[in-house]
């Protein structure tokens, strides 16, 4: 994490869905430069404490090691606004469980900038003592930013034919690579003309494979895998790719 | 010691000896004078010495000695590594006890038995019950411990060897401090096999180094009848399936009444039962018996065994232990044996009695392993030993016990501390860690406090810790154990569809593999599970799919590691005398020979304490090939800081693979020209500093580590054990151990369950230890031969690679290649 950064277009692997120029960054965010808008999915804040309140103590440091991480991003590109797609708390009631220094690490990220909440399955209703506005989908450029893929617009094509645009997380995507010598298997953006599925950002968020039978319906002209390497984002077509 | 006069034994006792035209021998008699003293003994005896007798003998005297309608009250314990090994024993003494009319109640208790009689057991328990160390600890965490222990008199522990190195020994021991905590007047027995240091083996029955049990050693037994089969046909460079062997070994078969045919790993089970019943025109009864088997049908072979009706069984370590097997009269050893005490047990299967001679055959698979099996014949004719050393306690099991203590009743820290290190493992813990393991256990032991309202014990006001409600003690019981197991997945048959391949979900299933094996499997690969050959296809949610491989089609061996166990340094070392003396060679079958006269030709021999490591180009790749001989696990970690310190030479390594004799490192510079520009290159690449920050650097992110980690943090029951049969999907509720790990480091590098992982790491799946005596030894010892092509040795090298996970730099190479084989196809 202290290692100097590479410069920028090293870090991004990007293109455009519809008139919105993207680009996906190493960190695992989405960067949206001309809208200065800063996409996150799944930051499951407090899913540790969620388990050890379920008898497992794992380690209490997820949510301030997401912080970190989402501070860094934000220091770098420095977006007007930023988006978090939902399942941003473990559970209903990981807002109260927010240590002092997260919801001040928090807030300080949350200040000078817009902060939109979209709501996910693990986080239904946010409290109103967060700081951000709170929605279940909202549009920029014709585009839909929700937590779901495929959820709430409808059949995947509109009444005209025409593509639904969409950026959602939820799947939480990771790739498995496997080539002459060995397997790898890392967090990826799912990418097509019309649709980006981002990985989790959350420290504890564990991946499901863009293999899986729940990512083809979602794409079915095939999608790139924007697979996060060491020191930059890899393009890599679905068809490369492997099953666990 | 002198010979105790037969008269020792009660005129009961001497008749029934007498009844079966036996005398007791001299160490029966020795344990009896012992245990009158009320002291505790090691006995050392090989198999079939009457050691299982010897170990219960004075409990049976002492009972039969009280009167007949005395109330039932635990009396002896009887402890095995194995429950099989528990029941067996237990049949074996309600015999005498029957026949000499004792009213004696003799129980088991394992994971098998229904909860009701676990229930009774502890209300109305009866005088000898013979169990597990899991269930021991269980036991023992029961509110009722105290006093369904306090009249124990005796605690006898069986294969003692085999539990001792191990994190289960670690277990047990605190499961010891604790009973002699409970039951002052405790004498504990252990039953060993020949081991190298028996004095390390009696201070782990004792709470004080300065009083050790006695320790009865009986020696001598037939010498054993051993040879190494010499197949007509040259073996294989690689490979361990030891086809060409079949035919010789249904001969042994056909020859001999009983015949126990071990194997290293389930696969090669698999397969040669499968040989084996090719071959079979007169239909023998051979059976097949693995861990991964269905437990019926285990149980349904331990049987047929027991009943002698069966003339082979095929198996793995699980048969390792000393069950009585009865009419065996032979056993062949399939591979290689890995390590001297360990192939010496395994014969030991043969024959149970001391004064005939145990028949063995060691089949070697491929070229190397004739070496081994060389090396293994030596041994057992020097009656040399390799056991392996005694191990600090590890610190997530004394965070499990911890935990069973407040499950009990109420402890008090310095009581519980003091009774901790009376534990021979524990003995050098200081009290710092051991508090560090009581936080750990309370609220997680994080230095952000962020947990005390979910503590799993906490301190009254009467300074005794006890655990906050009854989930915490029925999650306790869900995690008793040190064994982890892997993951499983189904196979899974699936119907084929108008492509080919096959259409998924609502095929039968036909058993389960390890997910880690299931994952090296490319579509396509031939794998033989069930005694079928399967075509493997995906996998998918929690199933491997695979259909079942047309007639004749030959399973490929995909994945083989060399089993569970490194080839040990001894074996190891007398492997190198022989490679460095041609003088020593015609004790070697004639192709062996052929194969190293061809490396001295081609390439070099090293002297015994050199390393030979050669370099050469293949397929546009150049390797690097070293042969240490030191055990897959020390040249994995090698191989990993190799390859660290060519990226860091910008030498741009791509992978590297081990198995136990040598590794090899590949990349796309020439690590020849490399060596000869600069004269100090190879001896600069192995020099013993890679052990320092390289290595620190390294732990932290290897996916080694990692596992270590995660069976660190299953046991100390930090997250919840993989059951077999819960769905996969479970992985995106739970929390990937990995991202705990990470995590943990870069938040608390110096947290206990860090420590206890890198601890284990030193000598378990890293093997650091050895890899640290290897690289001191070869400072200056090194020869390097710069070659045009491949090597004779290196060949069994070669083909292993393509099979293993690839870290740092080499996985981002991976990455880029796979990006640019889209461009190539993109532009042409």
């Amino acid at each position: 994490m202290n290692a100097p950064l590479p410069a920028m277009e090293e870090q991004e692997s990007g293109r455009a869905i519809g008139r919105l120029a993207m680009l996906c960054d190493l960190s695992g965010a989405l960067h949206l430069p001309e809208e200065r808008t800063l996409v996150v999915a799944d930051l499951h804040f407090e899913k540790g404490s969620a388990r050890a309140g379920r008898g497992f103590l794992i380690p209490p440091y997820d949510t301030r090691d997401t912080l970190a991480r989402l501070e860094a991003v934000i220091a770098r590109l420095a977006p007007r606004r930023v988006i978090a797609l939902g399942d941003s708390f473990h559970d209903r009631h990981g807002p109260s469980r927010l240590g002092t220094s997260e919801r001040e690490a928090l807030c300080g990220l949350q200040r000078g900038r817009d902060w939109v909440w979209i709501t996910g399955n693990h986080d239904p209703a946010l409290p109103s003592t967060l700081e951000g506005e709170v929605a279940d989908a909202i549009e920029i450029a014709g585009v839909r930013f929700v937590h779901e893929p495929g959820v709430g617009a409808g059949p995947d094509a509109d009444g005209n034919g025409a593509a639904v645009r969409e950026i959602a997380g939820h799947l939480h995507p990771v790739a498995k690579i496997v080539a002459r010598g060995g397997r790898t298997r890392r967090r990826c953006f799912a990418m097509s003309a019309t649709r980006c599925i981002l990985p989790a950002f959350g420290a504890y968020a564990g991946g499901l494979n863009v293999r899986n039978r729940a990512f083809a319906p979602l794409f079915p002209g095939g999608f790139m895998a924007h697979v996060i390497g060491a020191e930059r984002v890899y393009a890599i077509d679905s068809t490369l790719l492997r099953d666990d | 010691m002198p010979a105790p006069p037969d008269d020792q034994l009660p005129p009961l006792f001497r008749a029934w000896f007498e009844s079966r035209g036996w005398r007791a021998r001299e160490h029966q008699l020795a344990l009896l004078a012992l245990a009158r003293e009320g002291r505790s003994a090691l006995l050392v005896a090989p198999t079939g010495a009457g050691k299982t007798l010897a170990g219960f003998l004075p409990s049976m005297v002492d009972l039969a000695a009280r009167p007949q309608d005395r109330p039932h009250a635990l009396h002896t314990l009887y402890i095995s590594p194995l429950k099989a090994l528990a029941v067996d024993v237990a049949r074996n003494l309600e015999i005498p006890a029957r026949e000499m009319g004792l009213k004696l109640r003799i129980e088991t208790r394992t994971g098998d038995t229904p909860s009701h009689k676990r229930a009774r057991q502890i209300e109305r328990p009866p005088d000898i019950l013979l169990t597990t160390p899991e269930q021991l600890a269980l036991m023992l965490a029961h509110r009722e411990a105290r006093a369904l222990f306090a009249g124990l008199r005796r605690v006898v522990l069986d294969e003692l060897h085999a539990l001792v190195t191990s994190k289960r020994g670690d277990l047990l021991s605190l499961a010891l401090a604790r009973l002699r905590h409970l039951a002052p007047e405790l004498a504990s027995v252990g039953l060993s096999a020949t081991v190298r240091e028996p004095q390390a083996l009696a201070r782990y029955l004792t709470h004080d180094p300065e009083i050790l049990p006695a320790i009865v050693t009986v020696t001598g037994g037939a010498r054993p009848d051993i040879r190494m089969l010499e197949s007509e046909r040259p073996l294989p460079q690689a490979g361990h399936t030891a086809a060409s062997s079949m035919p010789a070994i249904y001969a042994l078969i056909r020859e001999h009444r009983t015949t126990l045919v071990f194997v290293n790993t389930r696969m090669q089970a698999e397969f040669v039962f499968q040989e084996l019943w090719r071959l079979n025109d007169d239909t023998l009864p051979i059976a097949l018996h693995h861990g991964s088997l269905d437990v019926e049908q285990r149980r349904k072979v331990e049987a047929a065994m027991i009943a002698g009706k069966l003339r082979a069984v095929v198996c793995t370590a699980t048969l390792d232990l000393g069950i009585d097997w009865g009419d065996v009269d032979l056993v062949v050893n399939i591979g290689a044996p890995k390590g001297a005490s360990r192939i010496m047990q395994r014969i030991g299967r043969a024959n149970h009695r001391l004064d005939e001679p145990s028949k063995a055959w060691l089949v070697p698979a491929n070229r190397f392993e004739i070496l081994e099996c060389r090396a293994a014949l030596d041994a057992v004719e020097e009656a040399a030993q390799d056991t392996p050393d005694m191990h600090p306690g590890a610190l997530d099991v004394l965070a499990q016990h911890v935990l069973g203590m407040a499950c009990a009743d109420p402890f008090d820290a310095d009581a519980l501390y003091a009774e901790v290190t009376s534990a021979a493992p524990y003995a050098g813990l200081d009290r710092a860690t051991f508090d560090d393991v009581i936080r750990f256990v309370a609220t997680g032991g994080y230095a952000l406090e962020a947990y005390e309202r979910f503590a799993r014990i906490v301190r009254g006001a009467d300074g005794l810790w006890r655990v906050r409600d009854r989930h915490v003690a029925q999650q306790y019981r869900m995690n008793v154990g040190t064994i982890v197991e892997a993951t499983m997945v189904k196979v899974r048959l699936g119907r084929r569809s108008a492509a080919g391949a096959p259409a998924g979900r609502g095929g039968r299933v036909l058993g389960e593999v390890e997910e880690y094996f299931a994952e090296t499997l490319s579509p396509g690969d031939t794998f033989l599970f069930a005694g079928e050959v399967l075509t493997f296809h995906g996998l998918s949610e929690d199933s491997a799919l695979v259909s079942r491989a047309s007639a004749g089609t030959d399973p490929k061996f995909p994945s083989y590691a060399g089993g569970k166990f490194p080839l040990s340094s001894f074996l190891a070392e007398r492997v190198r005398e022989y490679l460095a003396d041609p003088g020593s060679w015609d004790r070697l079958p004639a192709q062996l020979v052929e194969l190293l006269e061809r490396q001295r030709r081609r390439s070099a021999l090293p002297a015994a304490g050199d390393l030979l490591v050669e370099t050469f180009p293949r397929g546009g790749r150049h390797y690097l090939v070293a042969y240490p001989f030191e055990g897959r696990l020390a040249h994995q970690t090698l191989g990993m800081l190799l390859t660290r310190r060519l990226e860091r030479a910008r030498l741009r390594p791509l992978g590297f693979v081990a198995n136990d004799y040598g590794l090899a490192v590949w990349g796309l510079r020439d690590l020849g020209l490399q060596a000869a520009r600069d004269k100090d290159f190879i001896s600069e690449l192995f020099a013993e500093d890679m052990l320092g920050d390289d290595l620190e650097e390294w732990l932290e992110e290897s996916a080694l580590m990692k596992r270590t980690f995660r069976y660190c943090a299953v046991i100390a029951g930090l997250i919840e054990r993989h059951y077999p049969g819960r769905k996969k999907t479970t992985r995106q509720v739970t929390v990937s151990t990995d991202l705990v790990y990470d995590v943990l480091r870069r938040h608390e590098p110096g947290h206990v369950l860090l420590r206890a992982a890198r601890a284990d790491a030193a000598t378990g799946l890293l093997d650091l230890k050895r890899l640290a005596v290897m690289l001191s030894r070869i400072q200056g010892r090194i020869m390097h031969e710069s070659l045009d092509r491949v090597s004779p040795l290196a060949v069994s090298l070669m083909l292993e690679i393509g099979r293993e996970s690839v870290y740092g730099e080499a996985a981002e190479e991976m990455l880029a290649e796979a990006e640019a084989m889209l461009m190539e196809e993109a532009m042409s």
